[in-house]
């Protein structure tokens, strides 16, 4: 019952991050979805990914947002009309879960008997280290790209302004 | 039946984040929102790796690729954020219908 409620609150938050028209609005929707996800990875028995995910997508991420939204100026909600039409894009959503839930849900009873022994940090170092060193590349590459971004605007309003 | 609830529910939860993240992506024009979309799908895709890791018995791996995509998925939040700054600033707009017409 309570996953149940996690589950009907989280999709429902992020409906309403979708949905909703003030950007600050939908951005505060996908943090109590994040929320609710750490939740339920916590229930799966993934507690160290599940305190990430409530720290980085529900905390800095949503930070970033509200940055973000404050910097750029809201657009005034106003409801434009979308590149694919919205029945047409709901049916594409649609057929997508339905295809997922054929495929999915029929596998869900294979419990397997093997269970890791390791630890969380084990895992991490040890067998695999090469997710590691791609995360350093990532987030080298990202404070790279995010310094080039902004440098690169600086420099054309200094343009602009001579 | 009742050890099949939590994975069950789980992939409900998948499931919906994963359409309602591919609705988001379809119907939306505002760049930001965008990110927000991919952001949804990205959860769904999170949960998928973690009830995938439990029901093989290897919860410690499916823990490892979900971090490394909770890093990815990070990075190109910010950059993407970064550069819905920077076209807000040149172009005065995140309208991508207004956007994909423009020209500087």
């Amino acid at each position: 019952m309570f996953d149940l409620l996690i589950v009907a609150a989280m999709l429902g938050c992020a409906f309403q991050a979708v949905r909703g028209t003030r950007l600050l609005i939908a951005a505060l929707w996908l943090a109590g979805a994040s929320a609710l996800t750490a939740i339920m990875m916590f229930r799966l028995g993934a507690p160290e990914v599940a305190v990430i995910e409530l720290s980085v997508g529900a905390g800095l991420v949503t930070v970033l947002f509200v940055f973000a939204i404050n910097i750029a100026g809201e657009e005034p909600p106003v409801t434009l009309r979308s590149l694919v039409p919205a029945p047409l894009a709901c049916i594409v959503a649609l057929c997508a879960v339905g295809l997922g839930a054929a495929m999915a849900l029929p596998n869900l009873r294979v419990e397997s008997s093997l269970v890791q022994a390791d630890k969380f940090a084990t895992v991490v170092w040890e067998h695999r280290s090469l997710d590691v060193l791609l995360q350093v590349v990532l987030i080298i590459g990202g404070v790279l790209a995010v310094l080039g971004l902004l440098a690169g605007g600086r420099a054309d309003a200094r343009k602009e302004s001579q | 039946m009742m050890s099949l609830s939590l994975p069950l529910m789980a992939a409900v939860a998948v499931l919906g984040l994963l359409g309602i993240g591919l609705l988001g992506l379809l119907v939306t024009r505002n760049l930001i929102k965008v990110v927000v979309g991919l952001q949804i799908l990205v959860k769904g895709a999170l949960l998928a790796l973690l009830l995938a890791g439990r029901l093989s018995g290897q919860v410690q791996t499916g823990q490892t690729l979900a971090l490394t995509v909770i890093v990815a998925d990070t990075i190109v939040s910010v950059v993407a954020l970064a550069l819905a700054v920077q076209v807000r600033r040149q172009f005065g707009t995140l309208d991508l219908q207004a956007l994909s017409t423009l020209r500087r």
